[in-house]
């Protein structure tokens, strides 16, 4: 049961890549953020990439538009020579990029305008997993090219499991493989006799079941993606590769509740199975006292005698705020330990919860500082 | 009267919770509840504290006014080829689909037809007809969060507008009209904090554009202040006065150091703060002129006897 050293990690200039991962409403987003800024300040030259930030937190990293490129962030103390840049994903527009970058002209206007892509591109769960990963990919390679920075941290999707976009490049190349593209490909390429007779039932139920003009938009838009295929199940694949490298680090982040750690003891293994580097957990948000001797009983105890005794109100009342803060002090540390105690390999640090939302880069900077107490 | 409440939140303001509270609290006298699940989570086995429920329906609680709260877990796969056959009768067919690799296309790469068959299983099971009578007095849905329900909900209508005509069209144009009818509610889960509040906010004003009718806010783990209005603006300022507390541990029989009495109004502070903003997402959500439910936050977490005391308080 090792503390977890968040400084070590980033001034090592051997990470590369940090991405944060956790069940959704833990604190994903702001811990990547003080990551990133603390980082900076340290020296390194960080690009932040977040997926779905809370509009305070996005103000605090200057993020007024969703314009899906990397912007300089202001006030950053730039004195030990790094710099921070921001920037919120785009799916819609991450997916248009790709296809503008690898079809040529004629062929990206049709893929544009075809109605499956649209829908696909815009409005299909799963899509902003594909263009997190998608996005990741294209700034590693922009860092590697232009060396503009030497820290790429990412936040990963509220996915309704943390694990969504770990299988998002399998999932895409499942679909580049998968036999029932290549199937609505075929009459637009080849001769019908290619095809088995299952094949021509499943055919003609999905002609039956869908309308002849969803399937004929559909291979439509299968046609002119094909040429596409190649080059997203290669970047796929990359960044799958680029996520097992030693330079990225994943860390976790869970709250101290049930749900959130059972979501990271899942995550955890999960990473472990798939030879991805743990840096450590984040136990986010734990309760803490600076009376710890005063028991909630204790308190509970003395406020009712004040009470009963007509005596100052006032002193009762903190004592009962002060009893509901030790029971949550000992739940949350109690889950933690538990935590630890069933993963004792995985360095761990505590993270005290503050009372205020974090709305400037003051206060993500005093997360920083609890990151790496 | 609503009979599909579909319920909706950010991740972590206890949407599946309430959900079940929900279907419990419904469940009167010789009703029947069906309460779906449609995220293949799990949630439902986990907070009843049963083994995962298969894709069928069955019966997990009775509610305490006396009704019946089946549960059901829906998969999209199991879905797809169930409403194959159910429309179409092509058992065979459907093996076929599954064997040219359509059904995993459908139901994994294309998340937006996965969010068709789901929404197509609530339909169907609030329509159904069973002894000459509804099968289910009210169905209530776990819904995706906050972050998707636009598109979960309006994934018929995405459909309506990709399918000109056919069977598809109109399957899709029959869901989303008894999703915009008065038949189905959508209630909004929150916590009195900045995120929750704000996507509540944000899920409201699309919902309401889709044409989606809002049931309820339901702000979730409400805690009352021990401390007086008088006392909170005090903590605030950090104005709260060390003597009287002094006095008031000794009286109480605790030896109060210096320390500690500052630590316990820095509590009250940090306490303080914490209240304010919370009044002032309240204030955001009372803005929108909704009908709002308090729950009532369980220090000791969320087990089965919890369930039931949020089922009575969303009775009352």
């Amino acid at each position: 049961m090792s503390k977890l050293d968040l400084d070590r990690l980033i001034d090592d200039a051997g990470t590369r890549i940090i991405v944060t991962c956790g069940s959704g409403g833990v604190g994903k987003t702001t811990t990547a953020a003080a990551l990133g800024l603390r980082a900076a300040e340290r020296g390194r030259k960080v690009v932040v990439l977040t997926i779905d930030p809370a509009r305070r937190l996005a103000q605090s990293l200057g993020l007024t538009e969703l314009d899906n490129t990397p912007r300089s962030v202001a006030d950053v103390d730039g004195s030990a020579g790094g710099r921070l840049d921001a920037m919120m994903l785009d799916m819609k527009r991450t997916f248009d990029e790709v296809v503008l970058a690898h079809a040529t002209p004629e062929k990206a206007e049709q893929i544009l305008a075809n109605p499956f892509y649209v829908a696909l591109s815009s409005s299909f769960a799963g899509t902003q997993e594909y263009m997190a990963m998608e996005k990741l990919g294209q700034l590693h390679k922009q860092a590697e090219r232009t060396g503009e920075w030497d820290l790429i941290v990412v936040d990963t999707p509220p996915s309704r499991s943390a694990l969504d976009f770990l299988d998002a490049p399998e999932r895409l190349a499942s679909l580049l493989e998968g036999r029932f593209l290549r199937l609505l490909l075929a009459p637009a390429r080849g001769p019908f006799r290619l095809m088995s007779a299952g094949v021509n039932l499943a055919m003609s139920v999905m002609n039956k079941v869908l309308g002849a003009q969803v399937l004929t938009d559909v291979q439509t838009f299968a046609a002119a993606f094909d040429t596409l295929f190649g080059g997203f199940r290669e970047r796929a694949t990359k960044t799958v590769a680029l996520l097992r490298e030693p330079h990225t680090s994943f860390l976790v982040v869970a709250a101290p509740q049930n749900d959130a750690l059972r979501e990271a003891s899942y995550f955890t293994e999960r990473l472990r199975e798939e030879n991805m580097p743990l840096a450590g957990v984040v136990l986010n948000r734990v309760t803490t006292t600076h009376v710890p001797d005063l028991s909630a009983e204790k308190s509970l105890a003395a406020a009712e005698r004040l009470e009963e005794g007509g005596k100052s109100e006032l002193t009762a009342a903190v004592l009962r705020l002060h009893a509901d803060k030790m029971r949550q002090v000992v739940s949350d540390h109690k889950r933690a330990d538990r935590f630890r105690r069933g993963h004792r390999s995985i360095a761990t640090i505590d993270v005290p919860a503050l009372p205020d939302d974090v709305h400037d880069l003051t206060g993500l900077r005093t997360i920083g500082d609890l990151l790496t107490a | 009267m609503a009979r599909l409440h579909v319920v909706t939140g950010k991740g972590g303001t206890g949407k599946t919770t309430v959900a079940a509270a929900m279907a419990l609290a419904l469940a009167d006298e010789g009703q029947r509840i069906l309460l779906v699940e449609v995220e293949g989570r799990q949630g439902l086995a986990q907070l009843f504290d049963v083994p995962p429920l298969p894709y069928v329906e069955r019966r997990i609680a009775v509610g305490p006014a006396g009704g019946e709260v089946y549960a059901l877990a829906v998969d999209a796969e199991a879905a797809l080829l169930e409403y194959l056959d159910m429309y179409y009768h092509l058992g065979r067919a459907g093996k076929a689909l599954d064997k040219v690799g359509a059904v995993d296309f459908v139901t994994t790469i294309a998340p937006g037809l996965r969010d068709v068959l789901l929404t197509g299983k609530v339909y169907e099971a609030t329509r159904r007809k069973a002894h000459g009578r509804l099968a289910y007095d009210a169905v209530v849905l776990d819904a995706p969060p906050t972050g998707r329900i636009g598109r979960f909900l309006n994934v018929n209508h995405e459909v309506a507008g990709l399918a000109k005509v056919g069977p598809i069209r109109n399957q899709a144009d029959a869901i989303m009209g008894m999703l915009r009818s008065d038949v189905t509610q959508v209630h909004l889960v929150t916590l009195l904090e900045e995120m929750p509040v704000q996507e509540t906010l944000d899920a409201v004003e699309q919902l309401e554009k889709l044409d989606l009718r809002i049931g309820s806010i339901v702000v979730n783990m409400v805690r009352h202040s021990p401390l007086d209005d008088e006392s909170l603006a005090l903590a605030v300022k950090e104005k709260l006065p060390a003597a009287e507390l002094t006095r008031g541990l000794r009286a109480a029989g605790i030896t109060a150091t210096k320390e500690m009495v500052s630590a316990l109004a820095a509590e009250a502070h940090d306490h303080a703060v914490r209240v304010g903003l919370e009044r002032e997402n309240r204030d955001r959500i009372d803005a929108l002129g909704k009908k709002v439910t308090e729950l009532a936050l369980l220090p000791d977490g969320i087990d089965h006897g919890a369930l039931f005391d949020l089922a009575e308080e969303l009775r009352s």
